[in-house]
């Protein structure tokens, strides 16, 4: 009988490993490949330096009026920086802001338990920042209460209204939907077509004519004198737009998970509702987390569109900024501030569910 | 009642019937699927059902917890008929566990959580008495040291045996197996098998369909054969299997019986 003695390890060629390798396997592993590749250094040789420039390099950041800008080359930054407030926080008393810096301070300040493993109470502080929060930061906002004075929604703008317009669509859409979504695959006929209609009516609109409708069609069916708050016709319109949306995104989940799922549950004695909260919902949320950010995503983005009713979110607002005769010729910086701040929170969305995703990976194979 | 079973491990006394079927007739639309069955099943009685597929033999275990609905005939599970008031499903679904051949374990929980849900959503246990009860029931099927991982972590003889436990957890009077084992590589069907085998000694009320006869011969008290919506033949398995009485079952059982 021979022994078998195992060959040592011995380490891979040169050409295989390090940079030379990465850039031998990545980059120019064959002619054509190596000619795409050149061709794309040549563009981005083309385009990055002049951004970089521009942005940056040449650009004023210095000054607090259209002048300082005069002799520059590159981004015109003062622009933003004399009128951030108010891309920020709209027409809202200066004398206010800290309302809107108190109720987004406060809502960070509860979402980072909810981050912290060891905090016991997820739960409760959830259903406390989705019930008592919303609340108190209408009553920041809107004043009339406790001493504050009262401001008008029509003052809102910036940020701040993007971002609650966004939140209420959200925090509306994702329950709404998923109630739509479990309606249309129910049994019963009724409560079926009405999901059925119901979803497909608010798939069929653009959300531009919701809008359009929700602000001059809307009044004339109210009765004379009621006056319905301009703001709270556009969420509603969001809400119910995207709700739709979502529940076609969650009945893909729903119809996802295998039948024997359902029937385990039910032969294990448990209601509709606690098999659908218990046992299938938390499947087949888990699975379209993509598509749900998805439309959150695209929700943050359509808030602009409330800019034809005459609300002045970020983007209206800085659209109104560069109107005034003060900073004409300073759109670009404008659409570049705006299109990088949404482009923040949009991605910010896109990296939570991702991690989230993984986080709720239990490593099962259906 | 803390365990299911009684204490001394002895079969407890037969006679009285727990489920009773009576003329049932089901049609999937014009497929008339079961065709009058009747069946009486003593409290502590281990039944074999075998047939060909599309007999009709899990159609009719689905029935008596309404996992299916039939339409015509009586199903009375303890007492209570199944129809289609609620409040008489929930309570026979109570009563009657089942074993699924896919298993059907909760992905996104763990195997403690799988089997706890039940007893505390529906029967409104404590969480502490669940987990002891559901801890004692996975020491009873061999894998408590796999109560914290997912079921996607096991393999299929171990997520069968959580199954078993899951239903065990609800206390039921009868179980039911639909094909526990089909779905499994022939080394994990003897610890799924030797499971099923404790539990009938424990005196558990079976109804299983499988087309393991080695089960059937070494545990049924009744062998019950199926074609075509119909039960052809039943009759204790040293009978059945030895001196069966009509030709389909004879055909049935030399097809399986050859290899």
């Amino acid at each position: 009988m021979s022994v078998h003695t195992p060959h040592p390890d011995m380490p891979p060629p040169i050409l295989n490993v390090g940079v030379l390798g990465w850039l031998r396997s990545n980059l120019f592993s064959s002619p054509l490949h190596a000619a795409l590749s050149l061709f794309a250094i040549y563009l981005l040789y083309l385009t990055v330096p002049p951004i970089i420039s521009w942005a940056f390099l040449e650009a004023t950041w210095v000054g607090d009026s259209r002048e300082a800008c005069a002799g520059g080359e590159g981004a015109c930054w003062v622009f933003v920086k004399v009128r951030i407030n108010q891309f920020m926080y709209g027409f809202y008393p200066e004398s206010q802001y800290w309302r809107i810096n108190l109720a987004f301070g406060l809502l960070i300040v509860l979402a980072i338990p909810l981050f912290i493993k060891q905090f016991q109470h997820k739960g409760k502080l959830a259903i406390f920042i989705l019930v008592v929060y919303p609340i108190i930061t209408f009553q920041l906002f809107s004043g009339g209460n406790f001493g504050l004075t009262h401001v008008e929604t029509s003052r809102w703008g910036g940020l701040s209204l993007t971002l609650i317009l966004a939140g209420v669509g959200i925090v509306a859409s994702l329950p709404l939907g998923i109630v739509l979504a479990l309606g249309r695959r129910s049994k019963m006929p009724i409560v079926k077509s009405v999901c059925v209609v119901f979803i497909e009516f608010w798939r069929g609109v653009p959300l531009i004519t919701v809008l359009f409708m929700s602000s001059v069609m809307l009044p004339l069916f109210l009765p004379e004198g009621t006056n319905f708050d301009k703001l709270l016709r556009a969420m509603i319109g969001i809400a119910l737009f995207q709700s739709a949306y979502m529940a076609e995104v969650v009945r893909g989940g729903l119809a996802a998970i295998p039948k024997g799922q359902y029937e385990a549950a039910e032969a294990l004695g448990l209601s509709y509702w606690k098999s659908m909260g218990l046992i299938i919902l938390p499947q087949a949320l888990k699975l379209v987390i993509p598509g749900i950010v998805n439309t959150f995503i695209a929700l943050f983005k359509d808030t602009t569109l409330v800019l034809i009713i005459g609300l002045f979110d970020l983007l209206a607002i800085i659209q109104q900024a560069f109107a005034d005769p003060d900073w004409l010729g300073y759109s670009i910086e404008g659409y570049v501030f705006a299109a990088s701040i949404f482009w923040v929170f949009c991605f910010s969305m896109s990296r939570y569910s991702m991690a989230l995703e993984k986080k709720l990976h239990t490593g099962h194979t259906r | 009642m803390s365990e299911t079973d009684n204490p001394g491990g002895k079969p407890r006394a037969t006679g009285d019937v727990t489920i009773e079927l009576r003329g049932v007739h089901k049609w999937y639309g014009q497929f008339h699927v079961l065709k009058d069955i009747n069946l009486a099943v003593n409290r502590g009685e281990r039944i074999v059902i075998c047939g060909p597929s599309g007999s009709g033999k899990s159609t009719m275990i689905r029935c008596i917890n309404r996992l299916e609905e039939h339409q015509q005939g009586q199903i009375i599970v303890d007492g209570t008929e199944l129809t289609d008031d609620v409040k008489h499903i929930d309570q026979v679904r109570k009563e009657v566990g089942m074993v699924f051949q896919h298993f059907n374990l909760f992905p996104h929980l763990t195997v403690l959580e799988n089997c706890c849900l039940s007893p505390i959503w529906v029967r409104k246990l404590p969480r502490k008495e669940a987990e002891a009860a559901a801890m004692r029931y996975l020491e009873k099927v061999k894998i408590p040291e796999q109560a914290k991982k997912y079921p996607g972590q096991l393999s299929g003889g171990q997520q069968q045996r959580v199954a078993i436990a899951r239903s065990l957890c609800m206390n039921p009077h009868v179980m039911l197996f639909d094909e526990p084992t089909s779905a499994l590589d022939p080394e994990m069907i003897k610890e799924v098998l030797d499971t099923m085998i404790e539990l009938a000694e424990s005196g558990m009320t079976m109804l299983c369909v499988t087309h393991e006869m080695g089960f059937a011969k070494t545990v049924a008290n009744r062998v019950i054969f199926m074609d075509a919506g119909e039960i052809i033949e039943e009759n204790e398995p040293h009978e059945f299997f030895n001196n069966p009485q009509s030709d389909r079952t004879q055909l049935f059982l030399s097809q399986i019986l050859q290899h």
